[in-house]
C-alpha cells in the first residue's frame, strides 16, 4: 500500500514538473519568436511619443521570461492566473467561462469520432465488401479542411459541434482498421474462428485484448489531437471555447495566457496518457 | 364617397399600423471580436469604438454623410484666442442612462481624465498640444470653457471621440449620455445595449428616440457565418462587406446592399528607406530614387486591381486622401496613369538598363525586391500578386511574402528588416491634422524613414514646414491651400504609391428603415438614433 | 501473446539478413485486380502530367488572363481559371508534384522518428521510458507554431517559395511525430515480453535486429495506417499555416495553397474541390498498389 501511494506521489510529482518545464518552454519559444514586442497600436497615427514610450515600456517589463515566468508560477500557487494581456481580463475568468463550450466539443468530438471510426472499422474487416467504400470515405474525410467542414455544416444547419468528431474519426480509422485486420488474421483468431466463436467473443475476447496498448495509447493522443482539431473549428465558427482563446493568445503573443493554456494542455495530455499506460498494465496483467 | 372613406380608413390604418409597428425591435449585427474596454477614454480597437459610438454622448458630432459639424450636447460652441479656448453652452434638463442629471462639471470631468498624463490612449492624445494641463472654466451650470496651452487646429473635431463621463453617477462609466447603454455582456457571445430611457433626443414628431429597443452585437469573426446568418435573417446588417460577397448579395437581393462610394480607406505600397536598415545598399539607392518609385507607381494597372479584386467597388487612388474626404481632398490630382512604356522610359532615365532576362542597375545587379504583407487578408495577397505580374513587365522580379501581423509590424516598426511593403490605410480623422505622425519626418510613424532627427531630402523638409503651417493656421482656407501642396509633393515623389480607394459596401435586412450608409466609419449604422426595425415588409 | 508470423508467413526464427525495407515491402499487392490496375493508370496519368507540364509551351502557373476570371471549364482551361485568370488545372498539376514529394518525405521522416523514438523508450523501459513519454507529452504540449514562425523569420526574404516550402514540412516533420511514437511505444510494450522476442534475445539475436527482424513487423499496421494519415494532415496544415505566411507564398502552387480556397465555401465555384479530390485520389491510389497500402483497400 505504501509502495503504492509513493509511486502515484512520485508520479503526480513528475507530472507537475513536465507540466512546469512545459510552461518554461512554451514562454521561452513565444518570447523568442518573431513578433513579440510588435503593437498595433505602434501603428496608429493619433498615439503622441509619451504613448508609445509607454507602451514600449509595457514590452520592457515583459522582456526577461525567466522572472516573468517564476512570478506567474508564484502567484498561480496562490490561485492567481494573471491577466491576459490582450484581452484585458482575469485569465482565471476566461478559461473558467470558455472551458465548458470546450469541454462539450472535445467530448462529443472524442466519443463521437472513436464510435464511428470504431464502427466503420470493424465493418470494413468483417465485410471487406464495404471496406474500399469506408476506406475511400476516410480518406475523402481526410483531405477536406475542418474549417470547410465546419462551413458546410453550419450552413446545411447541422450540428456544427459535431465536427470535431468528423474531422477525427478518419485520423482513427486508418489505424483501428489495420489493428483488427492484422489481429483478425492472427492464427488463434482464425481457430476461434473455426470452432464457431461468434463475433461479438472474437471482439471482446480476442480482437480488443490484443490492440488494447494501441487502442489505449490512441485514446490518449486522440484527446490531444481533439484539441489541436477544436482549435480552427472554433475559431472559425466562432464558438467561444478553450481552442479559439488559445489561437487569439497566439495571435496576440499574450505570453501569461498561452503559459497557463500550455500547463492545462501538458497537464491534461499527460493525464490521458498516463491513465492509457496504467489501463494498459492493468490489461496485461489480466 | 363610401370608396373615399374606405380608401382613407385602409391608409389611415396603415399608417398608424406601420408606424406602430416601425417604434422598438431589435437590430442585431456582428462585432469581429470582443471589445477590448468598455471605457470611452480608452478605446484604441474598432470594436470598442462602436460601443463607445453607440453608447456615448459626445458635445459634438461629425455628421458622416455631410461631413459637418453639428452639436450635440453642446447647443452651441465658439473657438478663440488663436485656436487655444473653446467654450461649450450645453443643453439643460438632460440625465445620463441611470437618471444622473448632465451638467457642465461632468464635462469637466471627462476633459480632467482625459488629460490625465497616466492616460496613454488615441483619444487623448491628440489634446496633448503640449505637456502643459489644459485650464478648465466651469463658469454656469451649462457652460465650460476649456483652454489649452498651445492651439490645436481642427480643436472642435476632436470632440467626436470624447464621450462624456458622469462624476456623480455610482455606476461610473456604465453611465452613458448616447441612445443606448451596455445592458448584458457575455464574453465571447454577444453585448446588448438597451434603449437609453433618458436619452435627449427628440424627433420631429416629438418622439423621443431611439426608435429601436435594443441592439444586440454579436462576436462573429467569420465572415462567411456572418453572411450565412444576414441571408437567414438572423442579422439585421453587416457594416462592411467584402467586395466578392457584395457581388454574391447583390445577385440574390439587390435591394439589400449598399455601395456608398469611396471610403477613407486605402491601399499602399511603400519602400525601406531608412539608411540603417539592413537591405543591401544598391536596393537603397534604388528606393531613394523617385523616377524609380514613379516608374513602378506607372507601371501598375490600378484598374485591373479595381475590376478584379474589388469587383469595380473602388477607384483607383491618387493620392493621400481619399475623395471621400469632400473637404481636403485635391481634386486636382488625377491617379497616376497605367503607362509601362513611361515608367521604362523612366527607369532608362535613371540608369536602369533592360535585358531578356530583366531589368539591370547600373552596377550590373538584377533589379529584384521582396513585398512583405499580412498574411490571411486576401484581397492585399491578390493585389500583391498582380503587382507580381506587373512589374513584370518592365523587367522587375517581385517576391510576395506573406507574413503573420506581428511580425510584419515588428519589421516594419522596429528592425526594418523588409524592402518593400504592401498595407492599407484608414484616416480615422478628416482633418489632415490627425496625420502629422505620418507625415512628420521626425514622427514614428512616417513608414517609409520614421524618426529622423533631421530630413533626410529637401521634399521632406518642405512636407514638415507645410503640415506644421496648416497645423497653426486657423482659417479653414488656407490651412486646404498648405494641406493641398503637401498632396502634390506625395503625388511627385511617391514615397508612398497609392493604389486604390476602396468603396464602403454594406448590407441591410429589408426591415430596417431609415439607414442612411455613409462613407465614412460607422458607415452603416451612423444614425442609429434615427433607425427603425419594421415587421411590416410590405409597408415599404 | 503467440509468436508473430514473419514476413512470408513462416512461423520459424532464423537469422536471415534481411532489411527493414524489404520487411515493409514483403506481402506484396494481388497483381491484375481491376482496382489496381486503375490505380496504376490513374497515377502514372497524374505523375506524367505533373511531371511534364513544365514542358508545355505556354502553360504557366502564374500567368494572370484578366481577361478570362474565374472561368468556366473550356477547351483551353479544362478545370477553369481562378479570380485572376490563372490557369487552375496547370497550378493542380504543378502543385502535385511538389505536395506529393514534400507531404510524403515529410510523412516518411516523421514515422522513422516516431518508430526510432517511440521504439526505443518501449523496448527499453523503465527511466529511458518514463523520460521519453514525458518528452512526448510535452512535444504534443508546446505551441509550435512560435518555432515555425522563428524559422521562418530566419529565412531570407528573397528565399525561394521552394525553400520556404521545404522548411515548413521539415518543421512539421521534426515536431509531428510525438503522437504516432506514443502509439509505437505502446506497441514495442506489448512485444517486448512475448515469446518470440525472448527466444531471439535468448538465440543472441542484438537489440537492433530484435526491434528490426521481429518488432517492426508488428508495428507495421499502426506505422503504415499513421503514414497515410500524417500526408493529409501535413497537407491540411500546410493550408492553416498559410494564413500565417507559413506556407509558400503566392503564386507558387502547393495542394495546401490551393485548398485555401475551400475556407470560403460560400462564394465556391465547384472547380475549387479539384485539390482536395486530386489528394484523396492520390492516395486511394497509392493505397491500392503499395505494399504499405494496409489492408483496407
Amino acid at each position: 500500500m505504501r509502495r503504492h501511494l509513493g509511486k502515484i506521489v512520485r508520479q503526480f510529482a513528475a507530472l507537475l514538473a513536465t507540466a512546469a518545464i512545459g510552461g518554461f518552454l512554451a514562454a521561452a519559444l513565444v518570447r523568442n519568436g518573431p513578433g513579440f514586442e510588435a503593437d498595433e497600436r505602434d501603428l496608429d497615427a493619433r498615439l503622441n511619443d509619451g504613448s508609445r514610450a509607454a507602451i514600449r515600456a509595457e514590452h520592457e517589463e515583459r522582456r526577461d521570461v525567466v522572472r516573468g515566468y517564476l512570478h506567474q508560477m508564484r502567484a498561480m500557487l496562490h490561485g492567481d492566473f494573471g491577466t491576459s494581456y490582450s484581452l484585458q481580463r482575469p485569465i482565471g475568468e476566461l478559461i473558467a467561462a470558455r472551458l465548458p463550450v470546450t469541454a462539450q466539443l472535445m467530448a462529443i468530438g472524442v466519443g463521437g469520432g472513436w464510435m464511428l471510426a470504431f464502427a466503420l472499422a470493424l465493418a470494413a474487416v468483417l465485410w471487406p465488401a464495404v471496406s474500399r467504400t469506408v476506406g475511400a470515405l476516410s480518406t475523402i474525410a481526410l483531405c477536406l479542411p475542418s474549417a470547410a467542414l465546419a462551413i458546410f455544416m453550419f450552413v446545411a444547419g447541422g450540428p456544427v459541434r459535431a465536427i470535431i468528431a468528423l474531422v477525427l474519426f478518419p485520423r482513427l480509422f486508418d489505424t483501428l482498421h489495420n489493428l483488427f485486420q492484422a489481429a483478425y488474421e492472427r492464427p488463434h483468431v482464425l481457430t476461434a474462428r473455426a470452432k464457431g466463436v461468434t463475433g461479438p467473443g472474437i471482439l471482446f475476447h480476442h480482437i480488443l485484448p490484443i490492440c488494447a496498448p494501441e487502442l489505449l495509447a490512441l485514446a490518449g493522443i486522440s484527446v490531444v489531437m481533439a484539441f489541436g482539431v477544436a482549435i480552427p473549428v472554433e475559431t472559425l465558427c466562432d464558438l467561444p471555447g478553450l481552442g479559439q482563446l488559445a489561437w487569439k493568445a497566439a495571435t496576440a503573443r499574450d505570453l501569461p495566457l498561452l503559459v497557463v493554456m500550455t500547463l492545462m494542455i501538458t497537464l491534461l495530455t499527460q493525464f490521458c496518457n498516463t491513465a492509457a499506460n496504467w489501463l494498459t498494465r492493468e490489461e496485461q496483467a489480466c | 364617397m363610401k370608396n373615399f372613406f374606405c380608401r382613407t380608413a385602409i391608409l389611415a390604418a396603415t399608417l398608424a399600423g406601420s408606424s406602430l409597428a416601425q417604434s422598438g425591435g431589435e437590430l442585431r449585427f456582428c462585432l469581429r471580436a470582443d471589445p477590448k474596454t468598455f471605457d470611452p477614454l480608452r478605446v484604441e480597437d474598432d470594436n470598442s469604438e462602436t460601443v463607445r459610438y453607440i453608447t456615448g454622448g459626445v458635445l459634438l458630432r461629425v455628421n458622416r454623410k455631410t461631413q459637418e459639424l453639428s452639436p450635440e450636447l453642446a447647443r452651441s460652441w465658439k473657438v478663440d484666442q488663436q485656436g487655444r479656448r473653446i467654450t461649450f453652452h450645453l443643453r439643460t434638463g438632460l440625465s445620463f442612462s441611470d437618471g444622473t442629471p448632465f451638467t457642465a462639471d461632468d464635462v469637466a470631468y471627462t476633459v480632467t481624465r482625459l488629460m490625465d498624463p497616466k492616460l496613454h490612449s488615441a483619444t487623448a492624445d491628440p489634446f496633448r498640444s503640449s505637456d502643459a494641463p489644459p485650464q478648465i472654466a466651469v463658469t454656469a451650470r451649462d457652460t465650460i470653457a476649456i483652454t489649452f496651452a498651445t492651439p490645436i487646429s481642427g480643436l472642435e473635431r476632436l470632440f467626436d471621440q470624447v464621450a462624456i463621463l458622469s462624476r456623480h453617477s455610482p455606476k461610473k462609466i456604465a453611465a452613458v449620455m448616447g441612445p443606448f447603454f451596455v445592458s448584458e455582456y457575455k464574453p465571447g457571445v454577444e453585448i446588448v445595449l438597451s434603449r437609453n430611457p433618458y436619452y435627449w433626443k427628440l424627433d420631429a414628431n416629438g418622439q423621443r428616440m431611439p426608435y429601436l429597443d435594443r441592439i444586440r452585437l454579436q462576436i462573429q469573426q467569420n465572415r462567411d457565418m456572418e453572411l450565412v446568418r444576414f441571408r437567414r435573417g438572423e442579422l439585421d446588417l453587416i457594416n462592411s462587406l467584402d467586395p466578392e460577397v457584395f457581388e454574391q448579395l447583390a445577385r440574390q437581393s439587390p435591394e439589400s446592399v449598399s455601395d456608398a462610394g469611396a471610403s477613407l480607406e486605402s491601399e499602399m505600397l511603400w519602400f525601406n528607406q531608412v539608411p540603417t536598415s539592413a537591405i543591401p545598399a544598391h536596393k537603397r539607392e534604388w528606393f531613394a530614387s523617385q523616377d524609380f518609385r514613379r516608374a513602378v507607381s506607372e507601371a501598375i494597372n490600378r484598374a485591373d486591381l479595381v475590376k478584379l479584386v474589388y469587383k469595380g467597388h473602388a477607384a483607383p487612388a491618387a493620392g493621400l486622401i481619399s475623395p471621400a474626404n469632400k473637404f481636403w481632398v485635391n481634386r486636382s490630382l488625377a491617379p497616376h496613369p497605367f503607362d509601362a512604356r513611361s515608367a521604362t522610359a523612366r527607369l532608362v532615365k535613371a540608369g536602369f538598363t533592360s535585358h531578356s532576362d530583366g531589368l539591370y542597375d547600373r552596377a550590373g545587379h538584377r533589379v529584384e525586391f521582396s513585398v512583405v504583407t499580412n498574411a490571411g487578408n486576401k484581397t492585399r495577397e491578390r493585389i500583391a500578386v498582380m503587382l507580381q505580374q506587373d512589374l513584370e513587365h518592365i523587367g522587375i522580379k517581385l517576391n510576395v511574402v506573406t507574413l503573420d501581423f506581428p511580425s510584419l509590424i515588428e519589421r516594419m516598426t522596429q528592425t526594418f528588416q523588409y524592402e518593400a511593403c504592401l498595407l492599407g490605410l484608414t484616416n480615422l480623422d478628416l482633418d489632415p491634422s490627425a496625420q502629422m505622425n505620418v507625415w512628420l519626418s521626425s514622427a514614428a510613424d512616417h513608414q517609409w524613414n520614421p524618426n529622423q532627427k533631421t530630413p533626410a531630402t529637401p521634399w521632406e523638409a518642405e512636407i514638415d514646414r507645410l503640415m506644421r503651417a496648416q497645423a497653426a493656421e486657423l482659417r479653414l482656407a488656407e490651412r486646404k491651400r498648405l494641406f493641398d501642396q503637401v498632396q502634390q509633393i506625395v503625388w511627385e515623389q511617391e514615397p508612398f504609391i497609392y493604389l486604390i480607394n476602396k468603396n464602403s459596401l454594406m448590407a441591410f435586412s429589408p426591415q430596417l428603415r431609415n439607414q442612411a450608409p455613409a462613407a465614412i466609419q460607422p458607415q452603416a449604422y451612423w444614425n442609429i438614433d434615427q433607425m427603425k426595425k419594421s415587421t411590416l415588409v410590405a409597408g415599404r | 501473446m503467440l509468436e508473430a508470423p514473419l514476413p512470408g508467413g513462416r512461423g520459424s526464427v532464423e537469422p536471415v539478413r534481411v532489411s527493414a525495407a524489404s520487411i515493409l515491402l514483403a506481402e506484396p499487392r494481388p497483381q491484375g485486380s481491376g482496382m489496381t490496375k486503375l490505380a496504376e493508370i490513374i497515377l502514372v496519368v497524374l505523375l506524367t502530367a505533373s511531371l511534364a507540364i513544365g514542358l508545355v509551351p505556354g502553360a504557366s502557373y502564374s500567368h494572370q488572363n484578366r481577361d478570362i476570371t474565374a472561368a468556366a471549364p473550356s477547351l483551353k482551361f479544362p478545370l477553369g481559371t481562378d479570380d485572376l485568370g490563372r490557369d487552375r488545372l496547370t497550378r493542380l498539376l504543378y502543385a502535385t508534384r511538389i505536395s506529393m514529394l514534400l507531404a510524403a518525405t515529410a510523412a516518411a521522416a516523421t514515422i522513422a522518428l516516431a518508430f526510432l523514438i517511440g521504439g526505443l523508450a518501449g523496448y527499453y523501459g523503465g527511466l529511458c521510458d518514463r523520460l521519453i513519454a514525458s518528452i512526448l507529452d510535452l512535444m504534443l504540449s508546446l505551441p509550435w507554431l512560435f518555432l515555425l514562425l522563428a524559422v521562418r523569420a530566419l529565412l531570407p526574404l528573397n528565399a525561394s517559395p521552394v525553400t520556404s516550402l521545404i522548411a515548413t514540412y521539415a518543421m512539421m516533420a521534426a515536431v509531428g511525430w510525438a503522437a504516432p511514437a506514443r502509439i509505437v511505444r505502446a506497441g514495442v510494450r506489448n512485444f517486448r515480453h512475448s515469446e518470440f522476442v525472448l527466444q531471439a534475445r535468448a538465440q543472441g539475436c542484438p537489440e537492433t535486429r530484435v526491434l528490426l527482424r521481429h518488432i517492426l513487423p508488428n508495428l507495421r499496421p499502426v506505422l503504415v495506417a499513421q503514414f497515410w494519415t500524417a500526408i493529409p494532415v501535413f497537407i491540411l496544415a500546410e493550408a492553416n499555416l498559410g494564413f500565417l505566411g507559413l506556407s509558400a507564398s503566392d503564386p507558387f502552387p502547393t495542394w495546401g495553397t490551393l485548398l485555401k480556397e475551400l475556407q470560403s465555401p460560400l462564394l465556391l465555384r465547384p472547380e475549387a474541390f479539384a485539390p482536395a479530390v486530386a489528394i484523396a485520389v492520390s492516395l486511394l491510389c497509392f493505397k491500392l498498389i503499395t505494399p504499405w497500402g494496409g489492408s483496407q483497400v
